[in-house]
């Protein structure tokens, strides 16, 4: 027989890696800020994101939202009660979100009438990891009922992180949680990334949070 | 788990390739999985099987080179290869370290196909050609 070794070279992901490249134009040349967040499900992504979106609006900004889940419009439904416009992306069975999905939900929005878009990925701290959606900040959350040692479990994502949230911080001291520890492990795995301790409940944290994010947005426009 | 729609993307993107080399036969495809890829070769093994069925890569030998992360350390001057994922820290000097330079590979680097019965003066294309 003839054998033929065919070299490729080729990115597995190739495809969601274009997408995303020719997302990142569009929010960058519409000058809107955009931010994935990922974490396990049940982190509290969804009412920090209601927070964050009703707060922003507080301040004048321009916000919308997508939300995946494998099924239910549940979670669109709760932010679209900030008033902002929201998106469900339904994954039927798929673990994260991928760049063609994001395309899709996005037909009909008018980027440059927007400030702010957030992504709220699938719940799960694995393979939104390896999917680029075009985001400029890849927000890793944290919730104090989770453990400390989360980040040490799963460095591939807080190591791809821009920045981390810890959530729940209002019932941190019942759940026994060790702040210090939680903190040092995430900056184990991403050394110097910005921290921010909030509390959706109370809204601790959340004007640091909203001034990170108008500092980056401002950042964006400079470029 | 979303190794399967990874081999999936591997098995297209392979059989579009193949169209090059018609009657050909796949023997083997090699990948490069950074160690920061999210990805375990264990569920890689198990879905390339169950991907491959049915297509021109039935059959074939699925071959993961892991490769380690590489960071940059500035204060060291060099490359340097984390020992794991657990402390973002150049192992020589001890400073914490964040500039990237390999781990999130995840790639075909080449497949190895039959082309059957050697034709005498067949024109080779490009590629590694070996006679068996």
């Amino acid at each position: 027989m003839t054998t033929r070794i065919v070299e490729l070279r080729r990115g597995i992901l190739k495809k969601n890696d274009e997408l995303a490249h020719g997302l990142r134009e569009r929010y960058s040349a519409a000058g809107v800020l955009v931010l994935n967040l990922v974490s396990s499900p049940g982190t509290g992504k969804t009412a920090f994101l209601e927070r964050t979106l009703t707060e922003l609006r507080g301040r004048g900004a321009r916000v919308a939202a997508l939300v995946g889940d494998l099924e239910t419009d549940n979670d669109a439904r709760r932010l679209a009660a900030s008033g902002a416009p929201v998106r469900q992306i339904n994954t039927h069975g798929i673990c994260h979100l991928e760049a063609e999905m994001v395309a899709k939900h996005l037909e009909g929005w008018d980027l440059g009438e927007l400030d702010y878009l957030f992504i709220e990925n699938v719940g799960n701290l694995v393979c939104p990891s390896s999917y680029d959606l075009g985001e400029r900040i890849r927000v890793a959350l944290l919730s104090v009922t989770e453990g400390e040692d989360k980040p040490l479990k799963y460095p591939t994502l807080f190591n791809s992180a821009d920045a981390a949230i810890l959530t729940k911080i209002d019932i941190a001291e019942p759940c026994g949680f060790d702040r210090d520890l939680a903190l040092a492990n995430i900056n184990r795995i991403r050394p110097g990334i910005r921290i921010f301790e909030t509390s959706a409940r109370t809204g601790a944290g959340l004007d640091a949070w909203l001034d990170y994010l108008g500092e980056r947005r401002a950042e964006r426009a400079l470029v | 788990m979303h190794e399967l729609s990874i081999v999936s993307s591997v098995v297209d993107s392979v059989t579009e390739s193949l169209a090059a080399y018609p009657g050909a036969r796949v023997l083997e495809v090699r990948l490069r999985v950074g160690a920061l890829a999210a990805v375990i070769e264990d569920s890689l093994q198990f879905c390339y099987g169950i991907a491959t069925q049915g297509t021109p890569l039935e059959g074939s030998v699925l071959v993961v080179k892991t490769l380690p992360v590489l960071m940059y350390c500035a204060p060291c001057a060099e490359l340097v290869e984390l020992p794991g994922l657990q402390s973002f820290t150049c192992p020589r000097c001890g400073e914490p370290v964040g500039d990237l330079r390999q781990g999130r590979e995840l790639e075909i680097e080449s497949f190895e196909i039959d082309e059957g019965p050697a034709a005498p003066g067949a024109q080779k294309e490009s590629g590694v050609e070996v006679k068996l």
